[in-house]
């Protein structure tokens, strides 16, 4: 792969190496006998100074051989390995061959560590400690970043370790989510809704299907403005997993508790995705990613 | 500008060197074989130390892994699972500050004796001086002294050659492996090494021995002094570390020249000689090839061995020993006496390094015995800045790493302070393994709105159940707007 449109600087590069190789070598040669007075006193002859000679101790002759067998050296490098302009070498090594070699090798040795876990069930993976500790480090590795190392979640991550699913809490539902990926939809509904008066009370209509403090004046007003909501997180406002639609009963706030927040998230809506595992991770690893994680609300008393 | 214009610029004359005629000038290599060194083997003082030191340090250095205190090795890096054992200490990798401590004691150290006696390390306690001897030793015993070595090397190839090369030839490779397994036997536990190795079990242990049992026989067997003459980097500085008052292998050319041999019963000062006979003994036994009474030379390291054959001679002459002596160059200029000499080894440069010597020797001995057995590392969750949980309260998420330095399993207490109200949500006890550390997940709660917004100091406080070790980490919690 030439990372240039024309080859010149291909062969201006490799020129440029072989060159220099060629000349270190050719300094090496030149340099290796000098011509001198012969004196008996084994000095060059040179005088500084009326009194100061330089006196003729040659270096060792292994000293010069190294010299050449960096120069071999270096020649068979570059005859083998990429190094001389756009020649990819003899042996085509490549920095991403070499990675998906390495991959490959070190998936075929954690192969017989998931056979195990390959005909359990997800629930019975989630009470294996070897397979939780597996789970664990994936989880501190490709899931934490955003879930938190507790996997309680932030502001805009969900939380992990509570009942609460938004796209289902069954084991399959989790491990599509893995490995699939999802994305969370809410478009801007402020025209659906109507003014800013009426997003105002339909939030505080909001907070009181929780029981959250609300003005029960402006709830009262928001209720007819909740239909429009309604399609999604259903009548009862109890949510919808098969659309990723949270359950707004509840005193979960993924985007942010109160009234501010409920009219910033009507008047601009919201997109949220949870990237696909499936590129990074192998299916047996999504599994026992699956076990760790329905493990973590599904436990008589989570130990973590 | 010539001369001719009359003009004198100034009194200095650079000197001209014609340019050589080519009818005298011959080609030479600048680079040529190396003439094979022939040590005499020598009795003396200093032979007598040297040999001291090589036993010395090779049974420290053969027998150390051997020893077993407790279940264990008594000396083990153990780099695979990145703890070291010393003794009773297991140290992590975040002790790496006591190898910084011990490299600069060395470094010292060798400042030190370098100042005061010159090259004492190269020529007494460095592994290449060490071997070398040990290989020599094999090389005399075999194969004979100077001479019959010079004429075994010198003739064709009879059965006696073989036989002699062969036999040191095999004597070497035995030693050199021995000292490769020793020294791979100080990262992997010795003691299973040679079962491990002959079930071919550690493809690496087996390539390191190989590894460095090729390096011991190479550089003892072949390079010998090519390694202080031209690899060498202590040797090349520290000749920085001279001055006119260290002690050097010095010859007294007020006293040996003019040299010559002479017949016993004449008065050799009438006839206008000194006391060097010219039997060229010490440039025999030199182990380097140098001869002394041209004076200090780099390649000098500093072992004495001319010493003790010049002082062997004068013995048999009935001269007065140390012709060739430890002295300064003071001494050997202003015919100082020994205890002039001496009284002189206290100047300010000996003296400053001493102080700083001892200094951390001393630090490092007191941080290792009060060195608490426990590490902690404290990482905050870098995603979950913090959040608001039920009951109103705020909550940052950290994970620490504890870190059990005893070989007994421990339990410990995670505490925090520096925030008002702040409460700690872990296990109550937690469990290390002798000598493991483990990732503990630890919440920490303070009551909504009891802090302001930003960053606040918190302090974790772990300790352990069973002892005193107590560790105390700072870490920061976060107050959203």
């Amino acid at each position: 792969m030439s990372d240039f449109t024309s080859n010149f600087w291909s062969i201006y590069v490799a020129g440029v190496t072989v060159i220099g190789i060629v000349a270190c070598l050719l300094l090496l040669v030149f340099t290796a006998k000098k011509k001198v007075e012969s004196t008996s006193d084994n000095t060059t002859g040179h005088v500084w100074d009326g009194d100061l000679t330089e006196m003729n101790n040659p270096m060792p002759r292994w000293w010069m051989w190294l010299f050449v067998i960096t120069i071999v050296f270096g020649l068979a490098y570059l005859f083998a390995f990429p190094g001389l302009g756009a020649y990819s070498g003899k042996l085509n090594w490549t920095q991403l061959g070499e990675y998906d070699a390495e991959v490959v090798k070190a998936n075929q040795q954690l192969q017989p560590l998931y056979a195990r876990f390959e005909s359990m069930p997800v629930e019975e993976v989630a009470k294996d400690p070897a397979a939780m500790a597996i789970g664990d480090r994936l989880f501190m590795n490709n899931c934490a970043q955003c879930h938190g190392s507790d996997a309680r979640g932030s502001k805009g991550f969900p939380n992990l370790s509570d009942a609460d699913w938004l796209h289902g809490g069954a084991p399959e539902q989790i491990y599509k989510t893995i490995h699939d990926g999802r994305v969370g939809v809410m478009a801007p509904m402020v025209a659906a809704v109507g003014g800013a008066e009426d997003v105002r009370n339909l939030a505080h209509y909001v907070l009181s299907l929780s029981g959250s403090p609300n003005d029960s004046i402006k709830a009262a007003l928001g209720k007819e403005k909740f239909a429009v909501c309604a399609a999604c997180h259903g009548m009862d406002g109890k949510g919808n997993q098969a659309l990723g639609a949270p359950n707004l009963t509840d005193d979960i706030w993924l985007h942010g508790y109160g009234e501010d927040a409920i009219v910033a998230m009507i008047n601009k809506g919201k997109q949220n995705e949870m990237p696909a595992q499936a590129q990074k991770l192998t299916n047996d690893q999504i599994k026992v990613l699956t076990a760790y994680v329905w493990g973590l609300s599904n436990k008589p008393a989570a130990a973590h | 500008m010539t001369s001719e214009d009359g003009q004198k610029s100034s009194g200095r004359v650079i000197p001209i060197t014609p340019v050589p005629d080519s009818e005298q000038t011959e080609s030479v290599s600048l680079y040529e074989a190396q003439k094979k060194i022939y040590p005499r083997s020598i009795n003396g003082m200093f032979a007598r130390w040297r040999w001291l030191l090589v036993f010395l340090t090779q049974a420290f250095f053969y027998l150390v892994p051997w020893f077993q205190w407790g279940e264990r090795q008594m000396v083990l890096f153990d780099l695979g699972a990145r703890r070291f054992y010393l003794f009773g200490l297991v140290l992590y990798p975040q002790d790496f500050i006591y190898l910084t401590g011990l490299l600069i004691i060395s470094a010292l150290s060798l400042f030190l004796f370098t100042a005061v006696a010159g090259r004492l390390w190269c020529g007494f306690a460095c592994p290449q001086t060490v071997y070398t001897e040990l290989f020599m030793w094999i090389e005399h015993k075999v194969e004979g002294d100077r001479s019959a070595r010079m004429r075994l090397d010198r003739n064709g190839w009879t059965f006696e050659k073989i036989w002699k090369k062969a036999t040191k030839q095999a004597i070497w490779i035995v030693l050199a492996a021995w000292t490769g397994f020793t020294f791979v036997g100080y990262f992997v536990p010795i003691r299973e090494l040679g079962a491990e190795i002959l079930a071919l079990h550690g493809t690496w242990q087996l390539f390191w021995v190989v590894f460095y049992g090729f390096a011991t026989y190479g550089n003892a067997g072949y390079m010998r002094e090519q390694v202080c003459k031209y690899m060498c980097p202590y040797a090349r500085f520290q000749s920085a570390m001279f001055d006119k008052d260290t002690l050097i292998v010095s010859y007294d050319p007020a006293r040996g020249e003019q040299r010559g041999p002479r017949a016993k019963k004449l008065d050799y000062k009438a006839q206008g000689l000194g006391d060097c006979i010219d039997c060229s003994l010490c440039v025999q036994v030199c182990p380097v090839g140098i001869d002394i009474r041209n004076g200090l030379q780099y390649e000098c390291i500093g072992c004495g061995l001319c010493i003790d054959a010049c002082n062997n001679v004068m013995d048999k002459m009935q001269y007065p020993r140390g012709l060739i002596r430890l002295s300064t160059q003071n001494g050997i200029a202003q015919k100082l006496s020994q205890s002039q000499m001496f009284r002189r080894v206290l100047r300010p440069r000996v003296l400053l390094y001493g102080a700083v010597l001892v200094a951390l020797c001393l630090a490092l001995m007191f941080s290792l015995v009060g060195r608490t057995p426990l590490k902690v590392d404290v990482v905050r969750d870098r995603a979950a800045l913090s959040r608001i949980v039920a009951g109103g309260k705020l909550e940052n998420v950290y994970r620490l790493q504890i870190m059990n330095a005893t070989e007994q399993t421990r339990s410990y207490h995670i505490g925090a302070t520096g925030l008002d109200g702040v409460e700690v949500v872990a296990d109550p006890r937690i469990e290390v393994g002798p000598a493991e550390s483990r990732w503990v997940l630890v919440r920490l709660q303070i009551p909504y709105g009891s802090a302001a917004s930003g960053s606040h100091k918190v302090l974790f406080e772990v300790s352990a159940q069973e002892d005193q070790a107590k560790v105390i980490e700072k870490s920061v919690f976060l107050v959203p707007r």
